[in-house]
């Protein structure tokens, strides 16, 4: 293990951090104070005239001061963005905001990413800000994301003048149009005295009903014109009423099925930590004494440690919690999707089960799956519901004896645990550092991976208790999401550690932002399990291209290109390395103990480890393999 | 796959059109015709979409159309319980010749002569698919320079309309 000390150049990269020692460590801002306001004393601007009018109820200022106002009265604390042309009427007033704390990221993608880490990690909406033209496209890829999973976002992006619009001026681009498939509604401005309505449904939409990404773009003479402010006492949406009540018609139906089903399991997703009924689930398991799988987004929604939970399922889920929905007589799906990697294929998943899918998107149910008890509704009214409805029929004597079921599924955990074996090259385990990590952070830390094999070794060998403490890119699969995103959680939970768990690829696509957290004081961690390959790719090169690996090796054990290590402290944070089984334990401990900066570990692993179980793309689930060619359902059949 | 009509209500503002057509683009369904008017309440516009899907895909189609902000109500019309109708302009190559014929069909469909010039007419007609394209093909041994036809538009029949409880959409 090298520890490398940091050099004094970064001192002057913030004019605020104190001069002159040389035995001082925090050489940027405010250590362990990143949340909304941390860089509330660095503001000396006097309070503007715009900010002292706010106590009228109705104020005259321009109309970049009045997207100010209204985000501020939307209750945002956070910024995430970068000023350019189009946005910057907007800067001029951010820089007086005592509400709002404007981060400056160094690309457009991390500000939409630390949004929606900020967003998952807080259960508040995310904002990020960009210009026109390249800045707002720059955002398409967070927003793609945050629509995947479903994560609140607002993100504003100025607009080249109306004049100019439609004629491809400068840094003119029609994110509106972009954007329309993959926000769940975006708007234009076009009158400046429509933007605190305009930014009042951005944030209603994206936070409500199943949550999503909304984008407000803002034409720049709308921002510099004189308008005046008033924030809407309602919210006007004629075409948009989300169904949270559930039927109760369906909610009866789904509790006598419940209560009577043989091998019933409980299918849970990532609505359900939307919905913060992750106490009600408890309650609901229990009650029902029924198994538990937690898909990729709802890790954490249910604890790991409970004897109930099966894991997860799907593409690289464990043995039982695939094998429990394949024979099963009974899904209750509750904020989940049927998605494709949960599924497999569709035509022979779970054939003998009746399906009871509860989700808030009437859209999502029969979308995939043909479902026997539809309910729409919020997770948590149809868990509370179900729960008072299962009591009911519980009371009336119906108790299905599951005790054939569990021991079923207790043989095929014991026989099928999760776990890995250490390279024959003598090199270091992905697995093993996971694991440790996990160990050591503990339930408490969040932790944001990006996407590839070492997000499916953390969301299989971390062991979640707690709701949103794993943030990863589910439904878009976006490698680079790690970083941004640990950065975006470490401001809305400042007081949680947070540790970013990236891959050698995907840290070089979005590591920039680590400049971003040295600067601005946003003490996160990150843990590069770097195997010097783009690892998921190679190892599908491995099984189904005959080992043929066509550009995998990006070289960072190679040649060190990057040196991780290196690279860390060029950007202002702790660089450590650890390249064996003794040091990851001292190592993860080191970097625990820094709070004053960022931490970038680079775990140098071997490149031959591989995700199991997996269920390989398109094959029906029951051919899961545990280890390369053991199909334990196949078999038994 | 079975041919349906939806009379969807949805709120008068721009892009409006894009959203929906660019729904049905990225979700495969396939659209074979649409219009689009304003009704008798100035901030709501009505498309009539006929689509061509089974009945799954068609649940998929009117729950991912609910799901746009903009989109107010969707109804499905059946063909038996709905008027439904088309519009054709139709511009055929006639001389003084052919004119008359050309004339004792248009009359006999209930169709109009809208423009004449020496060489050519062009006949308005309107009507379901099947009596637009049943004239057409009676027209065509004439030479048709040109047409152009409307999306279908529909009602359902009797006195009850959808815009009266435009404000739901469910």
């Amino acid at each position: 293990m090298t520890q490398a000390r940091t050099p004094t150049g970064r001192r002057s990269a913030h004019p605020a951090a104190p001069s002159g020692s040389s035995v001082a460590p925090p050489t940027v801002q405010p250590s362990a104070q990143p949340g909304p306001h941390a860089a509330g004393a660095a503001r000396t601007a006097p309070v503007s005239e715009a900010a002292a009018d706010s106590r009228r109820p109705v104020e005259r200022l321009t109309g970049a001061a009045s997207v100010v106002r209204s985000l501020e009265a939307a209750g945002a604390e956070v910024v995430f963005g970068i000023p350019g042309g189009a946005v910057l009427p907007v800067y001029d007033p951010l820089m007086d905001s005592t509400k709002l704390r404007h981060v400056l990221v160094r690309h457009e993608q991390g500000a939409g990413h630390a949004a929606t880490g900020y967003a998952q990690a807080s259960g508040r909406v995310g904002v990020c800000m960009a210009t026109s033209g390249p800045g707002a496209t720059n955002l398409v890829t967070p927003i793609a994301d945050a629509n995947m999973d479903s994560v609140p976002l607002v993100a504003i992006t100025g607009q080249v003048g109306r004049p100019l619009i439609g004629t491809d001026g400068f840094q003119e681009a029609d994110i509106c149009g972009i954007t329309m498939p993959i926000t769940k509604h975006n708007f234009l401005v076009t009158d400046a005295r429509e933007i605190p309505e305009t930014i009042a449904r951005a944030f209603h939409l994206a936070s409500t009903g199943r949550p999503g990404p909304v984008l407000v773009d803002i034409p720049k003479d709308i921002l510099q014109s004189d308008t005046t402010f008033a924030w809407p006492q309602d919210i006007q949406l004629p075409g948009y009423r989300p169904n949270l009540r559930p039927h109760s018609g369906q909610i009866t139906a789904a509790a006598k099925l419940i209560t009577t089903a043989r091998r019933p399991v409980l299918y849970v997703g990532g609505g359900v930590i939307k919905a913060g009924a992750h106490l009600e689930l408890l309650q609901l398991a229990e009650l029902t004494g029924i198994p538990v799988v937690t898909t990729l987004m709802a890790r954490g929604a249910f604890p790991d440690s409970h004897v109930q939970h099966l894991g997860m399922p799907g593409m690289h889920g464990t043995v039982a919690a695939v094998a429990g929905l394949q024979r099963s007589d009974l899904i209750v799906a509750l904020g989940a999707r049927f998605d494709d990697r949960v599924t497999g294929q569709l035509s022979s998943f779970a054939t003998g089960a009746t399906i009871i899918h509860a989700d808030i998107d009437p859209a999502e149910i029969g979308k995939n799956r043909a479902v026997d008890v539809p309910i729409v509704g919020d997770a948590l009214e149809v868990i509370r519901e179900l729960i008072v409805a299962i009591r009911a029929e519980q009371a009336a004597g119906a108790v299905a004896d599951l005790t054939a079921w569990w021991s079923d599924l207790d043989q095929l955990r014991g026989s099928f645990p999760l776990g890995y074996d250490w390279p024959a090259d003598g090199t270091l385990a992905p697995q093993y550092v996971i694991e440790r990590l996990g160990a050591i952070a503990g339930p408490d830390a969040i932790y944001a991976a990006g996407v590839g094999q070492h997000q499916m070794w953390a969301a299989q060998f971390i062991k979640y208790e707690k709701p949103r403490t794993w943030l990863n890119s589910g439904g878009l699969g976006t490698m680079g999401y790690a970083v941004p995103a640990a950065m975006g959680a470490k401001m809305g939970r400042p007081g949680a550690t947070v540790w970013a768990i990236d891959g050698d690829g995907c840290f070089q696509m979005t590591n920039q932002e680590l400049a971003t957290c040295a600067i601005e004081g946003i003490p996160i961690k990150v843990a590069v399990i770097n195997n010097g390959n783009l690892g998921m790719v190679r190892q599908w090169q491995t099984l189904f291209y005959g080992e043929r690996y066509s550009n995998t090796d990006l070289g960072t054990h190679k040649h060190r290109i990057p040196d991780f290590v290196m690279l860390a402290e060029a950007l202002g944070c702790e660089g450590l390395r650890c390249e064996s089984r003794e040091d990851v334990d001292r190592t993860i401990e080191a970097a625990m103990a820094i709070n004053d900066r960022p931490v970038v570990v680079d775990f140098t692993v071997g490149k031959d480890a591989q995700v199991w179980p997996m269920v390989a793309a398109g094959a029906g689930n029951d051919q899961i393999m545990a280890a390369r060619d053991i199909r334990p359902l196949f078999d038994e059949e | 796959m079975s041919r349906h009509t939806l009379s969807v209500l949805v709120e008068n503002k721009p892009g409006v059109l894009a959203r929906v057509s660019s729904l049905f683009s990225r979700r495969g369904f396939n659209i074979e015709s649409l219009a689009v008017g304003p009704t008798e309440n100035s901030e709501v516009s009505r498309m009539t979409i006929v689509v061509a899907v089974e009945g799954l895909p068609l649940e998929q189609v009117t729950k991912q159309l609910n799901k746009l902000i903009n989109v107010l109500k969707i109804v499905e019309l059946p063909a038996d319980a709905a008027v439904q109708r088309e519009l054709m302009l139709i511009k055929l190559r006639a001389d003084a010749g052919a004119r008359t014929q050309i004339i004792s069909i248009v009359e006999m469909f209930r169709a109009r002569i809208i423009d004449v010039s020496p060489e050519s007419v062009t006949v308005e007609a309107t009507g379901t698919s099947d009596k637009l394209e049943a004239l057409t093909r009676l027209l065509e041994p004439y030479g048709v320079r040109e047409i152009v036809q409307s999306g279908m538009v529909a009602l359902g029949r009797g006195p009850r309309s959808i815009t009266s409880s435009a404000n739901r959409t469910d």
